[in-house]
C-alpha cells in the first residue's frame, strides 16, 4: 500500500565517479512520523537528503512523496511540494537580519514579480514573532544573521524551516556545535515540531537521538543496516561492528 | 534597516541630482558673462556625467544587489542611445547634406533607395521612446534567460557580457547594418521641433536628465528595499539555498537584469540628446569596465555611490585628459586598485563610517550590532 507512505525511497542508487554513495537504499516514512538516521561518516546520509530534495538525481530507483514521483522535479518544485531542508553546515542569509531571513522563508508567494509589490502584512509580522519565540531569538530579531553564534544560526535555520511550513522536514545534524543544554532544547523543539510535521533527523549525537525517543535507521555504505528503537539498534552486533570498525 | 539595506543616502543623492541639474540649467539661461551664468560647455558636460550615472546605477543594481558582475552593460546604454539617435536622425529630414527628406545621409551615401524595415516608426518620438526601453529590455531578457537558466555565473558571466558588447560593437561598425557604420548617428538638428543648439533646449534637457535620474534612483531604491530586494541579497550570497526554499533565483536575476538594462538605456538616450553623437565606440568593452569602476569608487550596493562615482570619476577624467591625456588609463587603474584596497565600501561607505552608523557595512563588520529597530523602509 504505497499510498500510505509519506516518503518512500525504493531501491535507490547513486554513483559518484564509480563510487556507490547510495546503494539500493529503501527507506520509508509514515505521515506524522519522526525518524532519526545515524551512521558513520560517509554512510550517505546527506546524499540521501540531496536525492529527496532534488539536488542529486539518482541513477536508479524511485522516490515518492505522497505518492508522487520526485526524481523528475528540480529543487524549487520539490520545496513547493512541501519538503524543507536544514543543511549540515548551517546556511542562513548572513547579510539579512534574522527577521528578514524568516520573512523570506515564510510560506507564500515565490514569484519575484509579485514580491516586488509585496509589503509585510501584520499577519506575517505575527507569524514571524511567533517563530522567533519558538526558536528563542526574539531579542535578536534585528540582528544580522551573520552576527549570530553557530548554535543560533542552527536555530534560525530550523525557524526558517518552520516558516516554510513544509509537510516533511529534513534536518541534517542540527546540534553540531551546540552545548549540552542547547542540544536538549533542540530535541524538545524538534519533538514539538513533530506534533504537526513529519521529520527526518540525521545526527551523530546519541544523547540527542535518545532524547528524541523515536525509531532509528542505521545507514552504512549507502544502504540500511538496521532499523528499530535506539536500544535495540545499539545492541545489534553489526551496528557495533560498523562503528568500532572505523 | 541594515546597512546594505540602508538607503537613506539615496534620497539625498536624488535631491542633490535635482538641485545640481536645476541650478545649472537655470544658470545657463542667465546672460553669459554674469557671475552666476553657466557656460554651454558645462551644461553639456554635466549632462553627459548624469547620463553616465544611469549606467552606473544600472550596474549597481545587478552587481551590488544580485552579485552579477556585468562587464558589458554599456551595450544597453548604447542601444538606448541608438534608438534615440534614430529618431533624431529622422528629425533632420531634408536638412542633411544630401537634402533627402526620406533617407538619412549615410543611407544616401550607400545608395540605398529605401529605409530598412527596422527604421519604420523611428520618425515618431513616442515610438522611439518605447524602442529605447524595449530593444535593450528584450536583448537583456533573451541574454539573461539563456545565461541565468543555464546557471552561468561569476567570471563566466562577466566574460560573456564582454563578448556581448564586443559582438555588438563589431556589428555596429558594419555599414550594412544600417546604423551609420563607424560614424554612427550625428549632426542632429532638433528634438520635437526644439532646436538642439539653443541654450533653452539644452537647459531643459539637462533638467530633464536630472529629473529622470532622480526618479531612477528612487525606483531602484524601491526595488531593493522591499521583499524582492531581500530575495536578491539572498540570491547574491547563497543562491542554491534559495532554491530549497522554493525560489527560482534565475527568475529573480532576470527581473532585475531587465530592469537594469532599461535604466542604462534611458541614460544612453539622454546621452545622445546632449552629446549629439552615438557611434559604435560606445560598445567598446573598456567602456563597460570603466563604468564598473565608477560604481566601485562610489560604493557598491549603495545606489547613491554609483551616481556619485560616475559623476566624480568622469569629472576627474575631464580634468585629467585636458592635463595629461596619456596617463588617464593609469590614473583610472590606480583609482580602482586604491579603492579596492583602502575603500572597500567606496566613497559612500567612507562618508557613512565617518558619519556614524549610516554607512557601516554589515558584510565586513564582524561585530554584532543591533540594527535600528523599525520596520522595513517603506
Ligand atoms: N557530489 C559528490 N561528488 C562525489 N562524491 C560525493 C558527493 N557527495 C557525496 N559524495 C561521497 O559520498 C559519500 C557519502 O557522503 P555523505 O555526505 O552522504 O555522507 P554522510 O553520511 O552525510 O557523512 P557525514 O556524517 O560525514 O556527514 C562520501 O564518501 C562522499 O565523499
Ligand atoms: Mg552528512
Amino acid at each position: 500500500m504505497s499510498e500510505d507512505w509519506l516518503l518512500d525511497l525504493s531501491h535507490v542508487s547513486v554513483t559518484f565517479d564509480g563510487f556507490r554513495a547510495i546503494n539500493d537504499l529503501t527507506l520509508r516514512l509514515r505521515p506524522g512520523e519522526m525518524r532519526a538516521i545515524v551512521g558513520p561518516n560517509g554512510a550517505g546520509k546527506t546524499t540521501m537528503m540531496d536525492i529527496v530534495t532534488g539536488k542529486t538525481r539518482p541513477d536508479c530507483g524511485s522516490v515518492r512523496f505522497r505518492g508522487q514521483e520526485l526524481t523528475r522535479f528540480d529543487e524549487p518544485t520539490i520545496a513547493r511540494l512541501g519538503i524543507g531542508r536544514k543543511f549540515q553546515k548551517p546556511t542562513v542569509f548572513e547579510a539579512l537580519s534574522v527577521h528578514d531571513n524568516l520573512l523570506l522563508a515564510l510560506r507564500g508567494t515565490r514569484s519575484p514579480l509579485r514580491m516586488l509589490f509585496l509589503r509585510e502584512t501584520p499577519d506575517e509580522g505575527e507569524r514571524i514573532a511567533g517563530l522567533l519565540g519558538r526558536i528563542g531569538l526574539t531579542a535578536r530579531e534585528r540582528l544580522l544573521a551573520g552576527a549570530l553564534s553557530h548554535g543560533q544560526k542552527q536555530w534560525l535555520e530550523i525557524g526558517m524551516l518552520l516558516a516554510q511550513d513544509p509537510r516533511l522536514l529534513l534536518v541534517d545534524e542540527p546540534v553540531a556545535g551546540m552545548t549540552d543544554a542547547e542540544t536538549m532544547q533542540t530535541a524538545d523543539l524538534l519533538r514539538d515540531i513533530n506534533t504537526s510535521h513529519s521529520v527526518i533527523v540525521v545526527e551523530h549525537d546519541m544523547d540527542f537521538v535518545r532524547a528524541l525517543g523515536v525509531d532509528v535507521t542505521v545507514l552504512h555504505e549507502g544502504s540500511v543496516l538496521t532499523e528499530g528503537t535506539l536500544d535495540r539498534v545499539s545492541a545489534d552486533p553489526r551496528v557495533i561492528d560498523v562503528y568500532l570498525g572505523r | 534597516m541594515k546597512t546594505s539595506m540602508d538607503f537613506r543616502s539615496v534620497r539625498l543623492a536624488a535631491g542633490l541630482v535635482l538641485l545640481l541639474s536645476a541650478v545649472l540649467s537655470l544658470g545657463s539661461l542667465l546672460p553669459q558673462q554674469g557671475v552666476f551664468s553657466v557656460s554651454p560647455f558645462v551644461v553639456t558636460i554635466v549632462g553627459k556625467y548624469l547620463s553616465y550615472a544611469f549606467l552606473a546605477l544600472a550596474i549597481d543594481l545587478v552587481w551590488g544587489f544580485a552579485g552579477i558582475l556585468t562587464l558589458g552593460h554599456a551595450a544597453f546604454f548604447a542601444l538606448g542611445g541608438y534608438a534615440m539617435g534614430m529618431y533624431l536622425t529622422r528629425e533632420i529630414g531634408a536638412r542633411g547634406v544630401y537634402g533627402n527628406a526620406h533617407l538619412p545621409d549615410f543611407m544616401v551615401f550607400l545608395s540605398w533607395s529605401d529605409l530598412p524595415w527596422y527604421w519604420m516608426g523611428s520618425e515618431h518620438f513616442a515610438v522611439s521612446v518605447l524602442l529605447v526601453l524595449l530593444v535593450p529590455g528584450a536583448l537583456a531578457a533573451l541574454f539573461g534567460w539563456l545565461a541565468f537558466r543555464s546557471r552561468v555565473s561569476g567570471v563566466y558571466l562577466s566574460i560573456i557580457t564582454q563578448a556581448l558588447t564586443f559582438a555588438l560593437m563589431l556589428a555596429f561598425f558594419q555599414n550594412g547594418l544600417g546604423f551609420g557604420g563607424n560614424n554612427g548617428l550625428t549632426d542632429f538638428k532638433d528634438v520635437l521641433g526644439f532646436d538642439l543648439h539653443q541654450a533653452r533646449t539644452r537647459a531643459a534637457l539637462l533638467a530633464l536628465t536630472g529629473v529622470f535620474l532622480a526618479g531612477s534612483l528612487m525606483l531602484a531604491r524601491w526595488v531593493v528595499s522591499g521583499r524582492f530586494g531581500r530575495l536578491l541579497v539572498a540570491v547574491r550570497d547563497a543562491e542554491s539555498r534559495t532554491r530549497f526554499m522554493g525560489y527560482r533565483p534565475d527568475h529573480a536575476k532576470l527581473l532585475v537584469w531587465i530592469l537594469s538594462a532599461m535604466i542604462a538605456a534611458v541614460g544612453g538616450a539622454f546621452y545622445v540628446l546632449q552629446v549629439g553623437i552615438i557611434n559604435p565606440g560606445e560598445f567598446t568593452p573598456g567602456n563597460s569596465i570603466e563604468a564598473v569602476i565608477w560604481v566601485a569608487v562610489g560604493g557598491r550596493g549603495t545606489l547613491s555611490g554609483a551616481v556619485l562615482g560616475a559623476v566624480l570619476v568622469n569629472f576627474g577624467k575631464t580634468l585629467f585628459t585636458a592635463w595629461m591625456p596619456e596617463f588617464w588609463l593609469y590614473g583610472l587603474g590606480f583609482l580602482f586598485i586604491a579603492t579596492t584596497l583602502f575603500l572597500p565600501c567606496g566613497l559612500v561607505g567612507l562618508v557613512g563610517s565617518m558619519g556614524g552608523r549610516a554607512g557601516r557595512n554589515a558584510r565586513t563588520d564582524p561585530t554584532p550590532e543591533l540594527v535600528e529597530p523599525g520596520r522595513d523602509e517603506e
